[in-house]
């Protein structure tokens, strides 16, 4: 049975509009100060046209490491049982509540040209700040964990009697997964990634303090809005309507996952 | 009844919990803003961090019950920040756009004064390991150059020494401020970098200047200046007297700023 909903309480519906407002009126502020009318111009200079292409670039890439990394991480952590198995979802969990900006510093220690293995991988040039991999490392270490969580909840609640049947017509462990579990779970996996994609396409701090800031290179939409917001703002506001829009598409395609109202 | 009378008692007690709380708030409001009083803020741009902690301790010594609160940004932060309405009391920019864009905006009270100036350098890991000579061998291929930002002042006087050197500005990771220019050198991320001759001091055991030559090289003029919005009026015009003074440009001379 449905509850019956309440009235709105008018004191409840004051203050509750207050915080709408705090998330509305921001968005509003940004539609009003875009360049409207010349922002198919903004938006096609070279520099805008760089950004989208390395955000483009380095959001999907990691997305794709996320999904092949993290699948199997989600797979054991939800359903296999070792010691230290909560310690490995504690350390999983940790980049969603750790500040960017700190997984910046805490990539350089590793792959830094004097990091941790960074010194050892620099003399056969392999370097990653300051390059596009770079990035793509940075936008990962932020956005897996989100995808890592959404398919360990999906993983966990599964019916796992198709899967028993499976191994009991003499399919082996591999096959489960690729010809059973992966379809069963395959509309949480979009929704998962696309939460992931979502926020490796906004991450700044770790980007910016691990790849830098080179326009063609490492720098994607956040850090041009960030950089060009000082010297020309009107690319600032344009390039921030961008990912306004995407943000929008992204939750208008997975409205029926995540606005499902009970 | 005694139901009732119970449920105004508590009423009653919350309601006292609610005034001594809100008492709290107000005394710890208040005392906050009384020792706002005194407090000078100070933006200044990012080159001048060290030079400025100085003479802001001892501007707090010459002037005791005063504190000097700075924030340091690249100055083009900074500029945007005044003219969105951050209050504080003194602007002190790395250049002149900067500040212009502050005055035009109507938020510097009289003229800015220039205060200091400064020239830039490269600057390279200790001992110049990839034999960095002068401001054309930053376009060799191969190399990581870290510059500001074109809208900072130092990414701008960069640009117009590249453009009195004849070499095209170099691919390079944007910085938001000199600091960060120097961080990614000084760690090691980046091979080259240009700065202040100012910012490569001694303490630094980690990289070295490569000098740039007279005829390629910049004046940078510093100008400062006290805001329309200074919540401390006289605090902020008697720490522009401070800087201008010789007591202030000794110590900006110790840390190798050139008189304007």
């Amino acid at each position: 049975m449905i509850p019956t909903r309440e009235r709105v309480p008018i004191a409840a519906a004051i203050v509750a509009a207050l915080g709408a407002a705090l998330f509305i009126l921001p968005l509003l502020g940004l539609l009003w100060t875009a360049p409207w009318t010349d922002l198919g111009h903004v938006l096609f200079e070279p520099e805008a046209l760089m950004a989208m292409r390395v955000s483009l670039v380095c959001s999907v890439a990691a997305t794709a490491v996320s999904i092949v990394l993290g699948l199997p991480l989600a797979w054991i952590q939800a359903r296999t049982s070792f010691p230290g198995r909560s310690l490995l979802r504690a350390l999983t969990l940790l980049p969603v509540v750790l500040p960017p900006v700190v997984g910046g510093v805490a990539l350089l220690s590793v792959f830094g040209r004097r990091g941790l293995l960074g010194q050892f991988l620099d003399p056969f040039g392999i370097r990653l700040p300051f390059t596009t991999a770079g990035a793509v490392l940075a936008e990962t270490f932020v956005a897996m964990p989100f995808f890592v969580l959404s398919m360990e909840g999906v993983l966990g609640t599964l019916d796992r009697r198709l899967e028993d049947a499976a191994r009991s017509l003499g399919a082996n462990r591999w096959t489960v997964f690729r010809r059973i579990t992966v379809p069963l779970v395959r509309p949480s996996l979009a929704a998962g990634a696309a939460l992931c994609w979502a926020r490796a396409l906004g991450e700044f701090g770790a980007t910016i303090t691990f790849a830098g800031n080179f326009p063609g290179r490492t720098q994607t939409i956040p850090l041009a809005v960030y950089i060009e917001l000082e010297s020309r703002p009107e690319a600032a506001v344009a390039l921030s309507l961008v990912l306004l829009a995407v943000s929008l598409t992204i939750l208008v395609i997975m409205r029926g996952r995540w606005l499902e109202t009970p | 009844m005694r139901y009732s009378r119970m449920v105004t008692a508590r009423a009653a007690r919350k309601s006292r919990v609610i005034k001594a709380r809100w008492a709290l708030f107000g005394s710890i409001f208040l005392a906050a803003s009384a020792a706002g009083g005194a407090t000078v803020s100070v933006l200044a741009a990012a080159s001048l961090t060290e030079a400025f902690r100085t003479i802001g301790k001892d501007f707090e010594a010459a002037h005791p019950g005063s504190k000097v609160e700075f924030n340091f940004a690249g100055s083009s932060t900074l500029a945007r920040q005044i003219i969105e309405g951050a209050p504080a009391d003194v602007f002190a920019s790395a250049d002149d756009e900067n500040m212009k864009k502050v005055v035009d905006a109507g938020d510097v009270a009289g003229a800015p004064k220039p205060f200091v100036h400064n020239r830039l350098a490269i600057i390279v890991a200790r001992g110049n390991p990839k034999r960095i000579e002068g401001l054309a061998d930053l376009a060799r291929p191969g190399l990581t150059i870290s510059l500001a930002a074109p809208g900072v002042p130092v990414g701008r006087y960069a640009a117009e020494a590249f453009a009195k050197a004849k070499t095209p500005v170099p691919d390079a990771s944007r910085e938001a401020d000199v600091n960060a220019v120097v961080m990614r050198v000084s760690m090691g991320e980046a091979d080259a970098g240009i700065v202040y001759t100012t910012d490569v001091t001694a303490g630094r055991d980690t990289i070295e200047a490569v000098p740039i030559p007279e005829v390629q090289n910049v004046v940078a003029s510093y100008p400062i200046a006290q805001l329309t919005g200074a919540p401390n009026a006289s605090g902020a015009r008697d720490f522009v007297a401070y800087v201008l003074s010789p007591a202030g440009q000794r110590v900006l001379a110790s840390f190798g700023f050139l008189p304007p």
